[in-house]
Order: structure tokens, then C-alpha cells, then sequence
């Protein structure tokens, strides 16, 4: 799933830095443009039914807070696998996504609940900061891992390539992917990009470009722990990046928006995004994700009312 | 596209009302034409909207009577700041109506919804609240400090933007004290129409705005009435020179906005994707109908394949079809006629020997339509890079240096528009610099605004629309004591 | 017996919020015989300074506005003043002891001012700004931007026209400012702002104060963060020492100068809250 080394060695810092500065720029007023226009997409009938069902199945449905708990992590795998218990027709989601302490809790509790085909992601290397040794980053990733968690979602170190030190970037990537595993079963990675710190669209396309080199499985917007996360043309510039990368190499790399993404209209944005970007192969849970916790719950009100003709209520869909 | 294909989003119609048939709207009130009234369609689908009356001689005169009877006994007489607050109500009315008029827009023109709706209506309704604040502020203009109106002002306007021209032309007009007798595109009526009824709900003094209908004939006697003291055109250029042939010697003054073939040049480090959305956006906006359209791609011949690579694609993305679908980003050619003219210039680049590329798509049995079309292996000496076909249809062509783009560029008689796409900030300045045209667009393009002064070098026409230098047209300085 | 009338309590109008002052003050505001009309809040010193806050806080969203934006947001308090025509005639009579027909011919003139000022936000860089041509290959431009925050001490002699006046000019331009309503005749000033609240002005832009014109003004006068202040309604003889009191960080001072609040004005009132940015650019290939 993940790139060949071919395109270029990234392990030579200065040719890295070379081609990355290379890529043509990002016009910020374009881009938004661009953006803007395809939210006006109208997704009605049949197609929103569509939508609605899609994103359904691409949701990490995350809990990423201090005061997670085993019960609180466990209400959640029933959510993931059963999002609506009176429609058992609700696809479940892709993926529960917690910290790495919690990753047995829900792989036990979702093996138990039928939710075997339910993926346990975790975020590790000291997220969201990112801020720690690289010997604490590569333990907390082993520790998820080792917990069962089939993917992982790592934070680049921000500062690192601000600072312009895209190599000590592109080798932590390198180091952790190593640790999720080889092989089949090798756990999928999913690199971080924290747009909202890297701020100029030029440099999250050239994190994007960075992140892909380093074998990165998917790509992911933010951590969600700040604002703004994933804005549409944010998602734009990464899904140009991945569809231009797979027309380079060949290869299919994912996109992951997280953060903000709180209404069934953010939601039916992103599809379009990917549509009309990327293309429709993207369109599945493979290949796009939409990290999320509020969101699952709206999409749900929606689908009731396309199903019955009227608006829906919070009485009608369930905690988690 | 069949993965996630987009549902049919129809615009609903019943916001609209449209009458049977239309008068004249003169002195106030509907009034019976005297002329041969014809029919006005939608061109998507051929259907019969209504009947609309042709303004003859005699009811052009009756036209130019009132606006010269309000002009005398009201208007001019009007305090400034009282005439701003008519020019506000309209603006004010616009906004409130605006779905109404994008809705009849796209009816009758062909023009997607999506742009009627956010491009036309909203842009209208700016020029009239943009020039309601200049009322009474003319003498900071930079006109004088005593600047006059002409009087009564025949206004002539297109059938690409019907209810946008009519702004363009009737607020500044009436900002600056004339009254206007305005004659819409004979394809396009509807909404200027429309427009009239605005002028009732905002309590507009009868005669100050007065609306001909018809075709040649009548803005031909709007044209060579005596009594106008100046026209606004926006067309041809045929017809434009057909204009300044007939006032020549005269005491009108005048102001053409007339055809182009804009250059949109393309250097090796523009930023692709947002290139791609602009060349795009340039020639397929609008069908392609916009005189100031990017209709000549000038590409560095560096990067001549991968632009043209990555253009293809995103054409394909192009949705092509019923304009009262929210979704559809290219409607239909707004006439038979106007079909025909593409249909015949785009066979003279096959002829003269540049390759033929169109968006594949499928195109109603009804209507008037013509896919988005690209010509590659175009050079200055093919007719499809010298004339206006004014229709989806993009010549491609190449240049080496950016001198040379510059002078492939400047080489036409028009002078309308161009393009500039590149990352670097002093190449746009050099580049804006030395072309001959009077809106130039760098990393973005068909961007406008009432603040933003619109007209052409050479062919393109005289004079200026919009900004303070678009108020000049309209006043006359005052005597110098 | 006629029936009793549900008096306005008449606050503050800070951050689009309308507290009492901090200081819990008030004070007596009567008709010309004397009598009773209403208990204004007594703005203090921190009352002064949150509304400095608060003027900061909604600059950059009011300035970076686009110039259409304002102009449509400022027509709207028009509307909405037009249409409590009646209610500001009765407190422009009753607080300046006026009779009606003078009373409305000043709101009418305050009402047509404001959509004057509307009128400028989309014109003022077409006219104030330029290209300069520059003896060297290089494209400069200068264009005018808003000082920032203004403190505007409204005139006292005219409650509601002289304060528009003033007040137009520093919002078309795009700077957010704190009044300082007219002393005795403070009640128009709070309805405005009522107008204001209701009319999707951002809260922050207008900020305004009631109370001791001579217990605030050094407090606004002195503040190192106020851009620009406006002496308008000071007595002649404290002029002089505010003035000083400004200097400390050399914010725009503008002194009382007598006005016919019925006229037009110049363009001195915005072009006094305005800087001009100019920038170069090479022209190369």
C-alpha cells in the first residue's frame, strides 16, 4: 500500500529538501476557491443516501480524552458496531480510535460484541504534541501495537519541520512504520500532519509529499485537540497530493480528515472533495477516513429523516 | 463518476411568475409595443417562455420623451442624496428577490443556476449599492468638483449577463443624475423585465428608467434618436463600430465594451492546480460566452504537456447539463444562432489543422449545446486564435520566453482581457505592465466587482464601467469659473 | 387612570453586551422643567478600559471586513434607525429641550449622515489611495488603513447628529472605537446602540459609555492603547491638558472645531483615523 523508496532517497536530507521545495506552490486564494465551489455541490435522493451510508463506514469514531475510561471506551465499541440498535441496516464504522492504554479494552470488547471487522487504531508517538524522545515515541507506538491496535496514527514533529529539518521528519516516520510490523498483518500507518500548525497550504502539500515518501499508509489532517483542523481546502491540497503521487508511482496512498467535521453537510463536503479530487477510488474506507465523534450521531438523525419523510431529534439517536 | 453520481438537484420554478406576454416598460407603466412582437425561449430546452413586444420608431421616441420629461421636471432636480436612496431601495429589492431573479435568469439565458445564483444576482445587486453611495459624493469623484450629468442615456446591453449588464450600465447612470432608456438583448428580456417591476417596489419616478424591447432595429433608432445624449453598448464589435460610425461627428458621447480574445498565459512555475481551475474557469465559465474570456491559452512550451495532461482530466469533471440543476457547471448556448456561429468556427481549426479535444459528455436532445472543447497545435496565424467564437472553446497555444508570450499576446485587435499564472510576484508586474488590455487578471481570472474599473484596449472598445473611473462616462466636468 | 409606562433602563453598551457599570453608579438625568427622565449608568474608569478591551478585541474582524461587508452592515443600522424614527425624535426633544420639528430635522440629518458614511467604505481607497510612479522599476501603492481604536468624546451639543457625524467617519474607515456619550443628553446615544446591537454589527465595534465627561475622558486620553481620540465634546478649557495626556503614545488627536452639524461634512473626519500603508514591488521578469 505504502511508497516505493524509488521516487526519491529520502534518507539524502538535501535531495529531500530539494524536491520538496520543488513542488509547484499552492495559490491560497485558488485553492480556497476551488474549495468553496465544490461545497455548493447539491447531494440529494439517492445520492445523499449514498453519502450518508459512505461516510457512515469511513468514520474512526474517536475518544481521545484524560478522562477516557475502560467504560467509557467500551460504550463506545458499541456504538462502532451497532451505531443505531432500532436500524440494524446502519453499516458500522471503520475504526475505534483511542490512546494506546486503551487499545485492549476496546479490542477485547469489540471481539465480544461481533466487532471483529472493527479496527482498533491508536494514537501514539506522545500525541498530540509529538514533543518527547524518539525512545518514548517508538515505545508508546510498540505498546499499541502489542495491545492489538491494527493501526496507528503518529504526529509528525511540528517544530522539526518548521524549523526546516524535513530529514529528522522523514526518518521518524521511517522508524515507526518499522515498528508497526511487515508483512500482511503489519499494522497501517497514519501520519499526522497537524495542518493547523504548518498553516500555508505550501506546507501541507510539501508534509503531504514528506509524509508519503516515508511509507506513510494514509495521510491525516490534525490531531482535533486543535483549530483549525480539516478545513476543505486543507483536504483539497491532500487529496491533490495523493492522486498526484498515485499518478507518479502508482501506488494508493489514504487521506484522513479529523477535527471539525461535526455536521452530516461537513461530511457529504469531504465525499465530494474526494470525488472530484482524487477520484472515486478513493471512495472507501480504505482509502479515506473521516476521524470523528459528534459526527456519527448527525449522520444518523439524517438517515432517519431521508428514510421517514421528517426531521429527526437527540431522542432519537444515542450516547455513546 | 458512477460511484457517488450526483442525484438530479433541480432548482424549483415556482418562484418565478412569468407572463404570457410583456409590454414596453415606459413612463412608469407597461404600455403596449407598436412593433412586431416575438417569442423569447429558453434555449435548454426550446420551450416558449413568452411573448415580448419589439419597440418600434415611434415607441423608442415615446421612451426617450419620458426619460427626458423625468430628466427636466424630476430627476435633475432630485437632491443627490434622495437619488442615492432610490439606487439603495432597488439594491435592497435585488437582495430580496434574488432568487427569484436567478432563477429567470437561468430560465432564459441558459446560464447554470449555481452562477446565477452566485455570481449574477449577488454582483448585480453590489453595482447598484456600490453606486447608490456615490449619489452624492460625484464631486469627490475626480470629475470636477462641479461634475453634470448628459441628460437621457440609451443603454444597450447583452444577452451574456442580462440582468448583470443592465447594472453595470442603469446604476451608474442614475447615480450620476441621467435617466436612461435601456434596451435588452432581443435572446435575453426576461429579467430586465423584471427589473422594471423592481423600479415599481422601490417607488422609482416614472420615466427615470424606461425599458425598449426588441432586437437590432430597435437599438438601431435608441442609437440615432436625436434627443439621447449619450450611449452605453455593450456587444460586437461589428455592431460597436456599427455605432461609432453612426454618432461620428455627433455630439454624443459614448462608451463601447465590446469583443475580445483574452490571452491567458501560463508560465512553468504557476501554481498546476489552482492553473487548471483558471484556465477552466476562463474559457468554460459561462459557456464561454464572456467577452473577456481566456480564450487563448498561452502555455510555456516547458510545460506545455502536463498542463494540457492535467486540463483534460479536469474537463472531464465537467457537468454538462440541465442549468436549473444545482449541480451543473456548463448550460446551454444561449441560441441557435449563437450555436451555429461555434459550430462553424470551431470546424475552421479543423480545417486549418489543430487537433480537436472535447469533454466527453452527454448533451440533451433538446436545446442548444456544445461540449467543452480544446484546440492544441494552435498558432497566431489560425482564425480560432484571431476571432471571437464566444462559446466553450479554448485555442491552445505556445511560447518560449515571456517576451514572446507577451508579444503573442498584444498581437490582436482586441484588448479586452488577459491572464497571468506564475508564483513569482515581479514577473506578474513586468507581465501586467506590457500587455494591452485593460483587465488583467494574475493567479485568478473573471474575478469582478463594482469597485473594479471594466473595459478594453484597441478593439475592445472606449471608455471604462464600474470604479470611480466607470462614473467618468456618465458626468460631464462642470464649467471651469 | 392612563395607563403606566414600562421605563427603559438605560446600561452601558460594552463587547455587544449592555451591563451596568462595574461601579454600580448612576446618575439623575432630567427634562427642561426639571423633571425626571432616567438614572444612566455612571460609566467608571474599568467600565472605560473593558471597552478599550473590547475595541481591540474587534478590530482585526471589523477592519479586515471587506469594504462592501461594512457598507452593507452600516446601511442596515440605517434601516433599522429609519425605522425608530419616532422614539429617537421624543429623546432628542426631550433630552436637548428641544420642540419636535427640530428634533426630527436632526434625526432625519443624523439618519441621511449615517447612510453618507455608508456610502464611503467601498470609496475611500479609490479616492484616498494611489499608484505612485516612482522613478525606478517598481510598482507602489499607497493605500489608506484605520488607525485602529478610537476614543471618540461625543459633542454636547447636539445628542444624536453630532455624535453620527463623528462616529460614521470612524466605522466607515474601519476602526472600532468607545464613545463617550453627551453628558446631559445621554439617551439617544443608548438607543443607537440598541440600533446597533440588532443590526449584525460585530459587538466590540461600538462601545459606548455614559457618565462624567470630565471623570472619563483623562482615562481615554491617557490609555496606551487607544490609536486616536477625538476631543469633540470637552470643555475648551481642558483641551489643552488631554491633549498632553495623549501624547505618551503619540496617539491622533483631534480637537473640537465648531460645526453646522446639519452640513456635509469634509472628508477630514475619516481621513483623520486613517494611515496610508505604501508598497514597493519590483517590476522584473
Amino acid at each position: 500500500m505504502s511508497a516505493p523508496a524509488s521516487l526519491i532517497d529520502g534518507t539524502d536530507h538535501s535531495a529531500l529538501r530539494r524536491f520538496l521545495h520543488a513542488l509547484p506552490a499552492v495559490d491560497q486564494i485558488g485553492a480556497e476557491g476551488r474549495a468553496a465551489m465544490l461545497g455548493t455541490r447539491s447531494i440529494k435522493t439517492d445520492s445523499k443516501v449514498y453519502a450518508i451510508d459512505t461516510a457512515i463506514s469511513m468514520i474512526d469514531l474517536t475518544t481521545l480524552e484524560g478522562a477516557d475510561t475502560p467504560g467509557k471506551v467500551r460504550a463506545l465499541c458499541a456504538k462502532a458496531v451497532r451505531p443505531d440498535p432500532t436500524d440494524p441496516s446502519v453499516p458500522s464504522v471503520a475504526a475505534i480510535c483511542v490512546y494506546n492504554d486503551m487499545v485492549h479494552v476496546a479490542r477485547e470488547h469489540l471481539d465480544s460484541i461481533g466487532g471483529q471487522h472493527i479496527n482498533v487504531a491508536a494514537v501514539t508517538t506522545a500525541f498530540p504534541s509529538g514533543r518527547a524522545s524518539m525512545a518514548v515515541k517508538l515505545q508508546d507506538t510498540q505498546d499499541a501495537v502489542s495491545a492489538g491496535a491494527a493501526e496507528i496514527d503518529m504526529v509528525i514533529d511540528r517544530g522539526a519541520f518548521l524549523s526546516g529539518n524535513y530529514g529528522k521528519v522523514f526518518d521518524e516516520i521511517v522508524a515507526i512504520k518499522q515498528v508497526c510490523g511487515s508483512g500482511a498483518n503489519r499494522a497501517h500507518l497514519k501520519v499526522i500532519l497537524e495542518t493547523g500548525e504548518l498553516v500555508t497550504y505550501d506546507n501541507v502539500r510539501r508534509a503531504s509529499w514528506l509524509a508519503m515518501l516515508a511509507g506513510a499508509d494514509f495521510i491525516k489532517t490534525s490531531t482535533g485537540k486543535i483549530a483549525p483542523a480539516a478545513t476543505p481546502p486543507v483536504v483539497l491540497v491532500m487529496l491533490e497530493a495523493v492522486r498526484d503521487f498515485h499518478q507518479k508511482t502508482g501506488v494508493h496512498i489514504g487521506v484522513k480528515p479529523a477535527g471539525g467535521i461535526r455536521t452530516t453537510k461537513d461530511a457529504i463536503k469531504q465525499l465530494v472533495l474526494v470525488n472530484e479530487t482524487a477520484g472515486e477510488h478513493w471512495l472507501d474506507p480504505a482509502l479515506f477516513r473521516i476521524g470523528a465523534s459528534a459526527l456519527l450521531n448527525d449522520l444518523l438523525l439524517q438517515r432517519q429523516k431521508l428514510r421517514s419523510g421528517h426531521y429527526s431529534g437527540p431522542n432519537y439517536v444515542t450516547l455513546d | 463518476m458512477s460511484l457517488f453520481k450526483y442525484s438530479p438537484a433541480p432548482e424549483s420554478r415556482a418562484v418565478v411568475n412569468i407572463a404570457s406576454s410583456y409590454g414596453l416598460f415606459i413612463d412608469g407603466d407597461f404600455v403596449e409595443g407598436t412593433g412586431t412582437p416575438f417569442k423569447t425561449i429558453n434555449p435548454a430546452t426550446e420551450e416558449v417562455l413568452s411573448q415580448i413586444a419589439e419597440g418600434s420608431v415611434a415607441d423608442v421616441d415615446r421612451a426617450v420623451k419620458a426619460a427626458r420629461r423625468a430628466y427636466v421636471k424630476v430627476w435633475s432636480k432630485m437632491p443627490a442624496a434622495e437619488r442615492g436612496k432610490y439606487l439603495y431601495r432597488i439594491a435592497r429589492i435585488m437582495q430580496e428577490r434574488a432568487r427569484e431573479f436567478a432563477v429567470l435568469e437561468t430560465l432564459n439565458n441558459g446560464k447554470p443556476i449555481r452562477e446565477s445564483r452566485d455570481v449574477d444576482v449577488p454582483l448585480a445587486a453590489a453595482h447598484f449599492f456600490y453606486h447608490a453611495g456615490w449619489a452624492d459624493k460625484l464631486e469627490h469623484a475626480g470629475v470636477g468638483n462641479s461634475p453634470q450629468p448628459h441628460g437621457v442615456v440609451g443603454q444597450i446591453i447583452p444577452w451574456n449577463f442580462p440582468l448583470l449588464m443592465l447594472s453595470w450600465k442603469v446604476a451608474p447612470a442614475l447615480a450620476t443624475g441621467n435617466t436612461v432608456v435601456l434596451k435588452p438583448a432581443e435572446t435575453t428580456p426576461l429579467t430586465a423585465l423584471l427589473f422594471a417591476d423592481v423600479c415599481r417596489q422601490a417607488g422609482l419616478p416614472p420615466g427615470v428608467v424606461n425599458i425598449v424591447t426588441g432586437a437590432g432595429a430597435t437599438g438601431a433608432a435608441l442609437v440615432s434618436h436625436p434627443d439621447i445624449n449619450k450611449i452605453a453598448f455593450t456587444g460586437s464589435t461589428k455592431v460597436g463600430k456599427a455605432i461609432a460610425r453612426e454618432i461620428a461627428g455627433t455630439d454624443k458621447s459614448v462608451t463601447l465594451e465590446l469583443g475580445g480574445k483574452g490571452a491567458n498565459i501560463v508560465f512553468d512555475d504557476a501554481p498546476i492546480d489552482e492553473t487548471i481551475e483558471g484556465i477552466v474557469n476562463g474559457i468554460f465559465f459561462n459557456q464561454g460566452h464572456v467577452c473577456c474570456a481566456g480564450s487563448r491559452l498561452l502555455v510555456q512550451e516547458s510545460v506545455h504537456d502536463e498542463v494540457l495532461e492535467r486540463l483534460r482530466k479536469r474537463m472531464a469533471q465537467l457537468r454538462v447539463g440541465d442549468p436549473m440543476d444545482k449541480n451543473t457547471d456548463v448550460g446551454a448556448i444561449n441560441s441557435a444562432a449563437q450555436l451555429g456561429r461555434i459550430t462553424e468556427l470551431a470546424e475552421t481549426g479543423d480545417g486549418e489543422g489543430a487537433q480537436r479535444w472535447s469533454a466527453p459528455c452527454d448533451l440533451p436532445a433538446k436545446g442548444f449545446w456544445y461540449p467543452p472543447t480544446i484546440f492544441t497545435g494552435v498558432t497566431q496565424a489560425h482564425r480560432i486564435a484571431r476571432e471571437e467564437i464566444f462559446g466553450p472553446v479554448l485555442s491552445v497555444l505556445t511560447f518560449r520566453t515571456p517576451a514572446e508570450a507577451i508579444e503573442k499576446a498584444n498581437n490582436t485587435p482586441y484588448g479586452l482581457s488577459a491572464g497571468i499564472w506564475t508564483d513569482k510576484g515581479s514577473r506578474i508586474l513586468w507581465a501586467a505592465s506590457r500587455l494591452r488590455a485593460g483587465v488583467i487578471w494574475a493567479n485568478t481570472f473573471n474575478r469582478f466587482d463594482p469597485t473594479s474599473p471594466f473595459g478594453g484596449y484597441k478593439e475592445s472598445g472606449w471608455g471604462r464601467e464600474g470604479g470611480r473611473h466607470g462614473l467618468a462616462a456618465y458626468l460631464k466636468q462642470g464649467e471651469q469659473s | 387612570m392612563s395607563r403606566l409606562s414600562i421605563r427603559k433602563t438605560y446600561k452601558l453598551f460594552i463587547g455587544g453586551a449592555f451591563p451596568r457599570s462595574e461601579s454600580g453608579r448612576s446618575y439623575e438625568v432630567l427634562d427642561k422643567e426639571g423633571n425626571f427622565i432616567a438614572n444612566p449608568a455612571m460609566a467608571s474608569r474599568k467600565d472605560a478600559r473593558d471597552a478599550v478591551v473590547a475595541a481591540r478585541a474587534a478590530f482585526p474582524g471589523w477592519s479586515g471586513a471587506t469594504a462592501f461587508n461594512r457598507s452593507q452592515i452600516l446601511y442596515r443600522v440605517a434601516e433599522l434607525m429609519e425605522s425608530r424614527r419616532d422614539e429617537f425624535i421624543d429623546e432628542v426633544s426631550l433630552c436637548e429641550a428641544i420642540g419636535k420639528g427640530k428634533a426630527g430635522k436632526a434625526v432625519d440629518a443624523a439618519i441621511d449622515r449615517w447612510v453618507w458614511y455608508a456610502g464611503w467604505s467601498d470609496k475611500l481607497g479609490s479616492i484616498l489611495g494611489a499608484t505612485n510612479p516612482v522613478a525606478g522599476p517598481y510598482y507602489n501603492f499607497s493605500i489608506p488603513e484605520p488607525v485602529g481604536v478610537v476614543a471618540l468624546i461625543a459633542p454636547q451639543d447636539s445628542s444624536l447628529l453630532g455624535l453620527i457625524d463623528l462616529l460614521g467617519a470612524a466605522l466607515t474607515t474601519g476602526n472600532t472605537v468607545v464613545v463617550l456619550a453627551n453628558e446631559m443628553a445621554p439617551l439617544p446615544a443608548i438607543t443607537l446602540s440598541e440600533v446597533l446591537a440588532t443590526s449584525d454589527v460585530p459587538g466590540g465595534v461600538v462601545n459606548m459609555l455614559t457618565g462624567r465627561t470630565k471623570e472619563v475622558t483623562p482615562w481615554l486620553a491617557s490609555h496606551m492603547d487607544v490609536d486616536a481620540i477625538n476631543l469633540a465634546g470637552v470643555a475648551a478649557e481642558d483641551v489643552k491638558a488631554l491633549a498632553m495626556e495623549a501624547t505618551d503614545n503619540l496617539k491622533r488627536v483631534i480637537t473640537p472645531k465648531p460645526r453646522n452639524w446639519l452640513k456635509t461634512p469634509t472628508l477630514e473626519a475619516m481621513t483623520s483615523l486613517l494611515e496610508v500603508k505604501t508598497v514597493w514591488h519590483p517590476i522584473g521578469v
